[in-house]
C-alpha cells in the first residue's frame, strides 16, 4: 500500500514536471523602494510569473468565474481572461498574449508579459518589462540603458560607455581600473563588445556602479565624458605600457546635433528601413487648433529618423516621399516593397473627437476573415521549388494586396518593442498597441507598423510636438526600437492576434420588437 | 336576350380596362414620386411606433466608442430599418458623447445582400470633412459599423461606399475596400444610459 502510495506520488511529479519546469533566472523588480526579484517558472516553453507573488509589488485581487476563467481586479477595474484562450479583455480592450492563463496547484500562473500588456494599462502607473535585461521597472525609476563597448587600440584599449537616455556620471580613476557610478535606480546593461588584452574585467555593482578592472601591466587612463539631449558616453582611454593614452583617434566628445558620429556595422538580418511619411500635398492629414499640419511633421521627422538609423545603425533607409506631395497609399506600398525593405514605420500625428486627448499609438495590422483564409491557404499551398546549387526553396503564393499577413507576429512585436521604447520619455504610459485595418500596411512584405506620434487636436500636443525636444524623443525611440527588433531575436512564436476581437457586443436589439 | 348579355360583356370589359389603367396610374404615379436612391424613406408603421437601438457615439475619452441606447422609428423590413439606424446615427449624439461622424454627412443608400452583408452608402462629407487621424477614423468607420451589425439581425459585415463608389479609405487610414466586421475593442464595455 506504500508502495502504490510512492509510486503514484512520483507519477504525479512526473507527470507534473512534464507540463511545468522550473529553472528561468527570476526577473528583477525595479520600483522607487528598490529592487527585489520576481520567480520565473516555465510552462510549455513560455515564461511564467505567479499573480501571488506580482500582487507584492501590484496591489490586485484575484477570482475565478463560474466558466473556469480568472477575473483580475486592479484598482477597481477589471481585466478578464477565459479559460484557455490566449487573450485577456482589459477594461474592455482585448490584449493578446503568449498563452493562457494557468492555474498550477493552489496558484494561478500568467505569461509574462500579461504584466505590462494587462496590469500595465490600468496600474496607474509604469510598468515596462525589458525583456532582454529581465527588469520589470515599476512607478518613476530611472535605468537608462548602458552600452558597453571595448576596443584594442595600439597596445592599449578604449572603453566606452553610451548611456540613454542621459543620466549623471561620476567617474573615480583608481591604480588597477576606473569606477563609473551612475546616476540611476539600476542599469539596464547591454553584453560587453569587443575586448582587448589591457582590460582585465567590466563588473556591474548595484544599483548603478560599473567596475573597470585592468590588467597589471595596462598603462595610465584617461577619463572623458560627453553629454547630449538623448545620451551621455564615457569613454575610458588606456594607454599602452609606458605611453601616454591615446585620445586622437575619435572624437570623444559628442557632436551638438543628435546624431552621434559613431558608424556601426549594418544591424543582422534588418539591411533596409522603409520611413512613410504621412499625408502631403494636398493631402495634410490632421490640422492642429493652431494651424500645424500633420504632413509637415511626419515629414520633419522621417528626414531625422533617417539621419539617426544611417548613422547609427548602418542601414539604407528609403523614405517613401521626400517632399511636400501626394504619394497615394500603393505607391507607398510598392516602394517599400520594391527596395526589399525590412522594416516599415509609418509616421502620422493622430485626431481625436476630444481635444483633450493625448499620448502615442502603435498600430500593426489585423486581418479579417478573409485575411485569416488567405494566411491559411498560403501555408497550405506552400510548394517546396529546386534552386540552383542544390537545396529547395519555398514559395507561397499570396495576394499582393494582402502580404502583410505573413508578417503579423513579427509586426506585433515591432509595435510592442516601439510602445516599450517610447514608455517613460517624456512622462509617456506604456502607449496602447493596437491592430486594425490598416491600409498602408495591408500590401507590405515586411514588418510594418504605423505610429501615431501624438494626438495633433489637442494643443497642448501641437506646441509640444514644434519643439525639437519632443521630436528628438520620438526619433530616438523609434531608433531604440527598430535597433532592438534588428539585434534581439524573436521570443518564442505566440499566438497571432485574433481576426476579429472576440469580446462579445451589447445584445443586439431586434428591429421589428418595438413600442408601439 | 343576346344583346343584353353582349352588353353586359361590353360593360364588363370595359370596367376592367378602367379598374387596369387606374392602377397602373396609380403605380406610374408611384415610380416617379420616389427618390432615385434605392431605398426610399422606410414605410412607417405608425406615426408614434419606435424600436429601441443600441448606436455607437464617440465615448468621452476620445478613443473609444459608447454603446448607448436610442429610440428610433419602427420600420418595415431590415433595409428600411437599416435606413432608419444610420440615419438617427447621423444625427448629432446626446452629451457627453461625441461625435464621431462629420456634420453633413448624409445617408445615399444601404443595401443588404442574402449573404449578410449590408453596404452603407455615405454623401462625401464623411471623407472630405473628416478630420483626420488613425483614431478618429477607425471611430467613425465602427460606429457605422457596429450599429448596423448589432441591430440587424442576420447583418454580419458592413461595406462602406462613398458617394456611390467603392473607397480605398475614408480618411487616409482605415482600409475600407472590403465589408468589415464588427470591432468589439473599441467599444467601452461600460452600462448602457437610455437615451430619449
Amino acid at each position: 500500500m506504500r508502495a502504490a502510495a510512492a509510486t503514484a506520488v512520483l507519477l504525479a511529479l512526473l507527470l507534473t514536471s512534464l507540463a511545468v519546469a522550473q529553472g528561468p533566472a527570476p526577473i528583477s523588480v525595479v520600483s522607487p523602494a528598490g529592487t527585489r526579484s520576481l520567480p520565473v517558472t516555465l510552462v510549455n516553453g513560455q515564461e511564467y510569473v505567479a499573480l501571488d507573488d506580482v500582487a507584492a509589488f501590484l496591489p490586485l485581487s484575484v477570482r475565478e468565474d463560474r466558466q473556469g476563467g480568472l477575473v483580475v481586479t486592479v484598482r477597481g477595474r477589471n481585466i478578464v481572461a477565459p479559460r484557455d484562450r490566449p487573450l485577456v479583455s482589459v477594461d474592455g480592450r482585448v490584449v493578446s498574449l503568449p498563452g493562457p492563463l494557468t492555474r498550477v496547484g493552489s496558484r494561478w500562473l500568467a505569461p509574462v508579459d500579461f504584466v505590462p500588456r494587462a496590469l500595465g494599462p490600468i496600474a496607474d502607473q509604469r510598468v515596462e518589462y525589458r525583456r532582454p535585461s529581465r527588469l520589470l521597472l515599476l512607478g518613476t525609476v530611472r535605468v537608462p540603458r548602458v552600452t558597453p563597448r571595448v576596443e584594442a587600440a595600439g597596445g592599449g584599449a578604449r572603453i566606452t560607455f553610451e548611456i540613454a537616455p542621459p543620466a549623471g556620471v561620476t567617474t573615480v580613476t583608481e591604480t588597477d581600473g576606473v569606477v563609473v557610478r551612475i546616476d540611476a535606480d539600476a542599469l539596464d546593461l547591454a553584453p560587453v563588445s569587443g575586448g582587448a588584452p589591457a582590460v582585465a574585467q567590466i563588473r556591474a555593482d548595484p544599483p548603478a556602479t560599473l567596475t573597470v578592472a585592468l590588467a597589471p601591466a595596462a598603462g595610465d587612463t584617461k577619463v572623458t565624458t560627453s553629454t547630449t539631449d538623448t545620451i551621455a558616453r564615457v569613454v575610458i582611454d588606456v594607454a599602452a605600457p609606458g605611453q601616454p593614452p591615446d585620445t586622437s583617434s575619435a572624437a570623444p566628445s559628442l557632436p551638438a546635433a543628435p546624431v552621434p558620429a559613431l558608424l556601426l556595422p549594418a544591424a543582422a538580418g534588418v539591411r533596409t528601413v522603409v520611413i512613410d511619411p504621412g499625408h502631403g500635398g494636398d493631402d495634410s492629414g490632421v490640422k492642429g487648433p493652431g494651424g500645424t499640419l500633420e504632413k509637415q511633421i511626419t515629414l520633419d521627422l522621417a528626414k531625422r529618423l533617417k539621419s539617426v538609423l544611417e548613422a547609427r545603425m548602418g542601414v539604407h533607409v528609403v523614405l517613401t516621399r521626400d517632399d511636400d506631395r501626394v504619394v497615394t497609399l500603393d505607391e507607398r506600398t510598392a516602394t517599400a516593397n520594391n527596395a526589399k525593405g525590412h522594416v516599415f514605420v509609418s509616421l502620422h500625428m493622430n485626431g481625436s473627437p476630444s481635444p483633450a486627448r493625448t499620448g502615442p499609438a502603435v498600430f500593426f495590422m489585423r486581418l479579417d476573415r478573409e485575411g485569416e483564409d488567405t494566411r491559411r491557404e498560403a501555408g497550405a499551398q506552400a510548394q517546396a521549388l529546386p534552386v540552383l546549387g542544390g537545396g529547395t526553396r519555398v514559395i507561397e503564393t499570396i495576394r499582393w494586396d494582402l502580404a502583410q499577413v505573413r508578417h503579423l507576429e513579427a509586426s506585433q512585436r515591432l509595435a510592442t518593442l516601439l510602445a516599450g521604447a517610447l514608455t517613460g520619455r517624456g512622462g509617456v504610459a506604456l502607449p496602447p498597441v493596437q491592430p486594425a485595418p490598416l491600409r498602408v500596411l495591408a500590401g507590405l512584405d515586411m514588418p510594418a507598423v504605423l505610429f501615431e506620434m501624438g494626438y495633433l487636436s489637442s494643443a497642448a500636443q501641437e506646441k509640444a510636438v514644434a519643439a525639437d525636444d519632443l521630436r528628438g524623443t520620438l526619433v530616438q525611440a523609434i531608433y531604440d526600437a527598430v535597433n532592438r527588433f534588428a539585434t534581439e531575436p524573436a521570443p518564442l512564436p505566440a499566438a497571432p492576434p485574433p481576426a476579429v476581437p472576440p469580446v462579445a457586443p451589447p445584445a443586439p436589439v431586434p428591429p421589428a420588437r418595438g413600442r408601439r | 336576350m343576346r344583346r343584353t348579355v353582349l352588353f353586359g360583356l361590353a360593360g364588363f370589359t370595359a370596367l376592367a380596362l378602367l379598374a387596369w389603367g387606374v392602377n397602373a396610374g396609380l403605380q406610374y404615379l408611384g415610380r416617379t414620386s420616389s427618390p432615385e436612391v434605392p431605398v426610399g424613406p422606410p414605410p412607417v408603421a405608425t406615426p408614434t411606433a419606435r424600436i429601441t437601438a443600441t448606436l455607437f457615439y464617440g465615448a468621452p475619452d476620445g478613443v473609444s466608442l459608447a454603446p448607448v441606447r436610442v429610440d428610433v422609428p419602427l420600420a418595415e423590413g431590415a433595409v428600411a430599418q437599416g435606413n432608419q439606424i444610420v440615419q438617427a446615427l447621423l444625427q448629432p449624439p446626446p452629451a457627453p458623447y461625441l461625435a464621431v461622424i462629420p456634420a453633413g454627412t448624409t445617408l445615399r443608400a444601404l443595401y443588404l445582400t442574402a449573404g449578410g452583408d449590408a453596404f452603407v452608402d455615405l454623401s462625401a462629407e464623411v471623407s472630405t470633412k473628416h478630420p483626420g487621424g488613425t483614431q478618429a477614423e477607425l471611430l467613425t468607420v465602427y460606429a457605422i459599423v457596429n450599429a448596423v451589425t448589432t441591430n440587424l439581425g442576420g447583418v454580419r459585415r458592413v461595406q462602406l461606399l462613398i458617394d456611390g463608389r467603392e473607397a480605398d479609405t475614408v480618411a487616409g487610414h482605415v482600409d475600407v475596400r472590403r465589408p468589415l466586421e464588427l470591432d468589439a475593442s473599441l467599444v467601452r464595455q461600460e452600462p448602457l444610459p437610455a437615451v430619449q
